[in-house]
């Protein structure tokens, strides 16, 4: 298996892509996770594939376009969208959690119809929505990479604004922090790293990574770095084991991918009732 | 010079769409005070301390924090402030109590800025005189209720302020404890701070503030803690709109 990754260059970028992804998405699933907002993600997924069946149907359907990735649509409409959930959590000031569902099924039906003016699915697009190994281009691992980096650089340098933002709303405005501001960039964030991590895991499965190591880590963590590097710790042992497993049982490595996230979330589970028992 | 009033107010009215909340407040916090803001539930205290902490902004009127005009005011650190909703977080939180009081210095430290050394003095500073240096380590959600109100009040004076508001922080905190929280309060008073301290409960505080003011949409009292307590049930009970009887709290 590690001579085939350093053999293939398709399994490389695989491997690269995810650990990138494991890093980065469990790194922002933590400030989502306590902010009570852990459906955004999936939300955010889905109108990323609105933006992949964009971008699938224009490469078709225009020659000079054919070269696009549609990743990078899938970007661009996971922003939008994580706008758009901005502004109608401001409207729906006391339903806030109404916004999700809208942009949610907005999205998804959206993908329907673009996918059928596309004529269905296709292998590319079946890829998108449950990862795959074998179609990560290196052109997706740089676009994983400059991701990972932006995150992890605004996550270091806001550090203590989103904690405080996160913990107590109120008192960071009281604070000066521009709590606006800082929403707007970290649910943009949100959105790039959403449409990034597709990839790997696929659309139906990316929230996954964002949640699952973060819903294990709280469980033990007693501080919120401690939270904060566990997490990552969870979300890279579930990649790299289920991109290794998927690879040699030949199973979507989404499906292995968060299949392993929950069974290391059984065992922390276990293991604290074990604990608290004895 | 540093200007002796740490809080002005001038001549402010606030509404919430039709109905007016606050009527021509005209209210002065000298430096040093300890002052009890009080009123029944609904006489706009809270929206009173949101516009003196500029997350209101009043229809009318002007408010100086430290001499200063409050649109221009920036030295946020100054002022520390424990909220009603402290109590209310997220207790599943995973966030120690350290964290939670050195989170309290961010007005203070730029981007980019960690915690320095001296900044981990402070927090051990500010845990040691609420008296939970032990627990600095503990998860917050795990804390008792009082203990956890104490950790807000570190959290507050983290930043060294010159001034503390606080925002009903005896609400949750059983009786026990409520005492012990007043005499932290008063130690601090002592020690220089200024307190401006939102309740509805007259009873507790009235031997405790050095100033009183009494709010019900407009001011109906206003000076010091003496010339309240000459002011007799029945004027208190006109304003509080129901009889009402203070009493004094017993040592």
């Amino acid at each position: 298996m590690w001579e085939a990754i350093w053999q293939y260059e398709f399994l490389r970028n695989a491997f690269l892509a995810g650990i990138l992804t494991g890093f980065a998405a469990p790194l922002l699933g933590v400030f989502i996770v306590v902010r009570r907002l852990s459906l955004i993600a999936d939300a955010l997924s889905h109108v990323a594939l609105a933006g992949i069946a964009a971008g699938l149907l224009i490469g078709k359907s225009v020659s000079t376009a054919a070269g696009w990735n549609p990743l990078y649509i899938g970007m661009g409409f996971s922003v939008a969208g994580s706008l758009l959930i901005e502004k109608l959590r401001a409207v729906y000031r006391h339903y806030e959690e109404l916004a999700i569902p809208i942009i949610l099924s907005a999205g998804i039906g959206l993908s329907v119809i673009l996918i059928s003016i596309a004529n269905g699915f296709n292998a590319d697009l079946f890829s998108y929505l449950f990862g795959s190994v074998s179609a990560v281009s290196s052109d997706d691992v740089w676009a994983v990479f400059v991701v990972a980096v932006i995150a992890a650089a605004i996550i270091f340098v806001f550090y203590k604004e989103l904690f405080l933002l996160s913990f107590d709303e109120e008192y960071a405005r009281v604070s000066g922090v521009r709590a606006k501001f800082i929403h707007f960039l970290f649910i943009v964030l949100v959105a790039l790293v959403i449409a990034s991590s597709m990839r790997i895991v696929g659309v139906l499965l990316v929230s996954s990574l964002m949640t699952l190591p973060v819903a294990a880590s709280i469980r033990i963590a007693k501080s919120f770095k401690q939270a904060i590097v566990f997490s990552i710790f969870f979300g890279e042992l579930s990649v790299i084991i289920g991109l290794l497993a998927a690879y040699e049982l030949d199973w979507a490595p989404g499906g292995t991918i968060v299949m392993l996230a929950v069974a290391i979330l059984l065992l922390v589970l276990g293991w604290k009732k074990w604990k608290r028992g004895r | 010079m540093e200007n002796r009033l740490v809080v002005q107010i001038e001549d402010v009215s606030f509404r919430y769409e039709k109905e007016e909340v606050l009527e021509r407040i005209n209210l002065a916090v000298p430096k040093g005070a300890f002052l009890g803001l009080v009123g029944p539930n609904g006489s706009g205290k809270s929206t009173l301390l949101k516009c003196m902490l500029g997350l209101l902004k009043p229809d009318r009127g002007r408010i100086f924090l430290f001499g200063e005009p409050i649109e221009s005011f920036r030295a946020w650190h100054r002022i520390g402030f424990v909220s009603q909703k402290a109590n209310s977080f997220n207790r599943g939180f995973p966030a120690t109590v350290e964290e939670v009081v050195a989170s309290g210095l961010t007005a203070k430290r730029g981007l980019f800025r960690r915690l320095t050394k001296d900044d981990r003095r402070t927090v051990e500073a500010a845990l040691e005189a609420v008296g939970l240096r032990g627990l600095a380590k503990r998860n917050i959600g795990e804390l008792s209720g009082g203990q956890q109100q104490r950790g807000f009040i570190a959290r507050a004076l983290a930043s060294k302020p010159d001034l503390l508001i606080l925002d009903e922080p005896t609400v949750g905190v059983d009786a026990r404890h409520v005492h012990e929280f007043y005499e932290l309060l008063g130690d601090l008073n002592r020690r220089g701070l200024t307190l401006v301290l939102v309740t509805h409960d007259i009873g507790t505080i009235t031997d405790r503030v050095t100033h009183i003011a009494c709010l019900n949409k407009r001011l109906y009292f206003h000076g010091n803690a003496e010339e309240f307590e000459r002011l007799g049930d029945e004027a208190i009970s006109r304003f509080y709109g129901h009889p009402l009887h203070v009493l004094s709290h017993e040592h």
